[in-house]
């Protein structure tokens, strides 16, 4: 028989997982029946709470805060010990001291999306009206109800206009969202590798991986957690599939080529014997360790709901009307995922609207996943994007 | 030529800061009055909206290449990544006041288009050129036999971006063409100096190493 091997069983911080979902190891915010998240699905969701992380200090006047959105698999945890995998923080090129979001400098704070797992109420959380996790219990969120609710947990911060805006994927959709949404509470906005809205193939690569997870026997309805099973080949499937699309050709084939993994000649099986499946193999089972399967359906549905233009008559300008707020859109070349021409279109529609707006399509071969790697063309232009508005804003001594 | 009855003279005194900048952008500042909404196209580092954001001007600008966004950009400007021939047509109708073209209509694939688009975008349109009508041109052509070379254009005709150059007197005579009003016209000698206001066009044509055009759409119902 061919020797067969497949994505191994996440024995290990299953506990930690589940722990950090309901008891995050950050700051929380609860929000009680008086404050209900009102969603865009009708239902008001109450009550639920808000995990983030918060680094450097608040200014006298409360000027100098600046929110990061996490992308589509990330977390609060920006730039600090991971405390499920111990891993570092997922932006530690950007953020921290002497950093382009310098802890120095701003006050800088980061939230777990609702929906998600890592503190902030999703389908991984306890449902209080029933006692058990809310599995698919949990509404189908969007992108908006995200980021009203961070609008709640800023209003509880006391903080009434942010300095900036800062994300990628899909961070960079919630940048643009609040852009849209809420002008008046922007001074500046940074969104980075993304879209105003999911195109159809963005769309069906999520499908995938939602249909991988689903027909995993051991997803049982979303109710795993209490069957005592996990779905981790599906969710592992998944992430393997979306890691491609974070890629890009260029870059798979300047890190694997076609390299044999710790063999000289292939082995006539299913073993993983070149080195970019064994890659994989590793993604999809790192993946699995730390994030839940059901929040992994949600937020790839808030991803795939979202277009800021249909909420305006189809028309992306008038979404941005008027706004005083300035803009730095940053794409990069081998982003295929988010092409720069989703980037040129936000742009032009921010021109068509008269905003502020500078863009920028930084060269590499790293696809998707360069806005959370040490490209230093893209850290140096958020890095200047950030001081010039810092000074415009009076936070940072002008002709320094 | 009809238009140069058109051409008014520039007044105005030079600004304390004038040293640090170029001739052709200072000539360009006195032309864009204060307040107005402007889009530099093809602005390079920045320089000229530098310039035009002191006199409390709101600027925009495109520029071809990474390395000149990324620099305006660190100047707290507001620059896109975008490219003339292809970008301005995502640009509405009215956006600015003034449109400027400094220095690029040259390496533009289709001068014409990028002009008739300058005029639909801003009101005004101000545009600057190196003249190859310049005697230094002709001299080196007539003479040398080879294609011109000089400071300003050092690029050897295999490697220069300069793909459509054109004499003042060509100019002139497109503006004519498609119906462009020409409100200043102006001259300057390789040293950035305005030439005497009163010559000819022939004289311009001959002594100005670029020109400079503040531009505006002729009559209505375009």
């Amino acid at each position: 028989m061919v020797s067969v091997q497949s994505i191994q069983s996440p024995a290990i911080h299953a506990e930690e997982r589940a722990h950090e979902a309901d008891h995050p190891s950050s700051l929380v915010a609860l929000f009680g029946a008086d404050q209900p998240l009102k969603l865009d699905c009708g239902i008001d969701l109450t009550p639920f709470q808000i995990a983030y992380k918060t680094y450097g200090t608040l200014n006298a006047d409360r000027s100098n805060a600046i929110l990061i959105f996490h992308a589509l698999t990330g977390d609060q945890h920006v730039a600090n010990r991971h405390p499920v995998t111990g891993k570092p923080g997922w932006w530690e090129t950007m953020v921290g001291s002497g950093r382009p979001l310098d802890t120095d400098k701003y006050f800088i704070i980061c939230s777990n999306v609702i929906g998600g797992c890592m503190g902030s109420t999703g389908p991984a959380s306890t449902n209080p009206a029933t006692g058990r996790l809310w599995g698919l219990d949990f509404p189908v969120i969007t992108i908006p109800d995200m980021v009203r609710a961070q609008t709640m947990l800023i209003d509880r911060l006391g903080i009434d206009t942010l300095f900036s805006v800062v994300g990628g994927s899909m961070g960079g959709m919630q940048a643009l969202q609040w852009t849209a949404a809420y002008p008046k509470r922007v001074f500046s906005a940074l969104p980075v590798a993304c879209a105003t809205r999911h195109s159809a193939q963005n769309i069906a690569f999520h499908e995938l991986g939602r249909q991988a997870v689903m027909a995993d026997p051991d997803w049982r309805h979303g109710r795993y957690f209490e069957e005592g099973t996990y779905p981790h080949r599906g969710l592992g499937v998944a992430r393997m599939a979306a890691h491609i699309t974070y890629l890009s050709d260029a870059a798979l084939h300047r890190k694997f080529g076609r390299r044999m993994q710790d063999r000289e000649l292939p082995t006539f099986s299913f073993d993983a014997d070149f080195q970019v499946e064994s890659y994989l193999r590793y993604q999809g089972s790192s993946f699995v360790e730390r994030f839940d399967a059901n929040s992994y359906l949600y937020l790839t549905r808030a991803m795939d709901y979202f277009d800021i233009a249909a909420d305006h008559d189809g028309v992306l300008a008038q979404a941005f009307r008027g706004i005083q707020t300035r803009l730095c859109v940053v794409s990069f070349t081998s982003d295929w995922l988010f092409p720069t021409s989703e980037s040129r279109a936000i742009v032009h529609a921010l021109n068509a609207s008269g905003a502020r707006v500078s863009f920028a399509e930084i060269e590499t071969d790293r696809g998707h996943d360069a806005f959370l790697l040490d490209v230093p063309e893209f850290l140096d232009i958020s890095r200047a994007f950030l001081e010039s508005a810092g000074k415009a804003r009076g936070l940072i001594p002008t002709g320094g | 030529m009809s238009s140069q009855q058109q051409v008014l003279p520039l007044t105005g005194a030079e600004p304390p800061d004038a040293k640090h900048y170029r001739g052709d952008h200072l000539l360009v500042a006195q032309m864009v009055e204060r307040g107005s909404k402007v889009l530099d196209v093809g602005c390079g580092d920045g320089d000229l909206l530098q310039l035009l954001e002191t006199r409390g001007i709101d600027g925009r600008g495109i520029e071809l290449s990474r390395e000149g966004v990324n620099r305006c950009v660190a100047k707290g400007l507001a620059v896109v990544q975008g490219d003339a021939d292809t970008d301005l047509i995502n640009y509405p109708d009215d956006a600015f006041d003034y449109v400027i073209l400094s220095q690029t209509l040259q390496a533009t694939r289709q001068p014409r288009v990028v002009l008739e688009n300058l005029l639909r975008i801003g009101h005004r349109a101000i545009v600057s050129f190196p003249n190859f009508g310049f005697w230094r041109m002709r001299l080196q052509l007539l003479v040398g036999g080879h294609m011109p070379r000089t400071e300003n254009l050092p690029a050897t005709w295999y490697d220069t971006p300069n793909i459509h150059f054109c004499t003042i007197k060509d100019f002139v005579q497109l503006c004519d063409e498609i119906n462009v009003k020409m409100e200043r016209a102006v001259a300057l000698d390789l040293y950035g100096r305005p030439l005497r206001l009163n010559a000819p066009w022939w004289f311009w044509n001959m002594f100005g190493e670029q020109g400079v055009f503040l531009l505006s759409r002729a009559g209505k119902g375009r």
